[in-house]
């Protein structure tokens, strides 16, 4: 099979309680589609930090997954306010979370450190005012 | 161990997924901290919390985890119930506090952290 199957969610931002169904979901279809588990895990957790920041941070956004025979690929697209200093941000630590968030169990400032950790690529593009693009990728073999 | 001993040693509730109580498991964590259980947890099967919402669920499904135990009396809502049975995730309920539950269940055997491929 050399066709991408691609998976697209909306992220709805203004519900804590939904965040996360996404990562849920695209979990499952792995599932089906057989993926080694470790490959599985990898992706869930990149992905889950991933849409969690898009609600937490940015009102909500676009998730696309896209799988190949080579690699899951996860596109997170969000219009918030963007990431000011990218490297910051990437800091394992650095959080703008509020209390609100940190009393709801996240704003720990791990998230973004882990989409790097558990994925073989990923890309960060940002700009203030305008939104966040992320592409991560986990490799199959 | 068995999901069943702990509920036995932590005098606990079996809120859903009674059918996972002969699972063996070998591990666990506790945290509120959704954050630091996707950062540092690896192969803890067992979650203990006094965090209550979706993302409790959520977190120990992208985790692998079979089983949750809420501490402190607190209660899962129908919601998050419902995401349980359809990860097929064991729900539990004590009254006792975090560091009692895990110190029972430490002192009983079930470690924090499990050396790979034993
Ligand atoms: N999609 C996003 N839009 C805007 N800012 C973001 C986004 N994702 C992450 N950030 C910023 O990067 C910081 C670090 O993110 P992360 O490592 O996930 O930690 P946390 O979510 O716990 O704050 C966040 O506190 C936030 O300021
Ligand atoms: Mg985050």
């Amino acid at each position: 099979m050399s066709e991408i199957l691609n998976f697209h969610f909306d992220v709805d931002g203004d519900d804590f309680t939904s965040a996360g169904k996404a990562s849920v979901q695209v979990k499952k279809n792995l599932r089906q589609l057989g993926l080694p588990p470790e490959i599985i895990r990898r992706v869930s957790i990149a992905m889950y930090e991933g849409e969690i920041n898009m609600v937490i941070h940015a009102g909500g956004g676009k998730a696309d997954v896209n799988v190949t025979e080579e690699y899951v690929e996860i596109l997170l697209c969000d219009n918030g306010p963007g990431i000011k200093d990218v490297e910051q941000a990437m800091q394992e630590g650095f959080s703008t979370a509020t209390d609100n968030i940190r009393s709801l169990g996240f704003g720990a400032g791990m998230g973004l450190p882990n989409m790097k950790r558990y994925s073989d690529y990923m890309d960060i593009k940002s700009k203030v005012g305008e939104g966040t693009d992320i592409t991560m990728r986990v490799n199959i073999n | 161990m068995k999901i069943n001993t702990i509920k036995d040693l932590l005098n606990a509730d079996i809120i859903c997924c009674e059918d996972g109580l002969e699972h063996h498991v070998y591990s666990a964590c506790g945290s509120d901290m959704m954050s630091d259980v996707l950062a540092y947890v690896k192969d803890q099967a067992v979650l203990m919390t006094g965090l209550v919402n979706s993302q409790v669920i959520r977190t120990a499904e992208m985790m692998d985890m079979k089983c949750i135990v809420f501490v402190r009396s607190k209660l899962p809502t129908a919601e998050m119930i419902e995401l349980a049975k359809d990860s097929g995730i064991v729900l539990l309920a004590t009254s006792k506090r975090m560091y009692e539950a895990c110190g029972i269940l430490y002192s009983n055997g079930l470690v924090g952290n499990r050396a790979r491929n034993v």
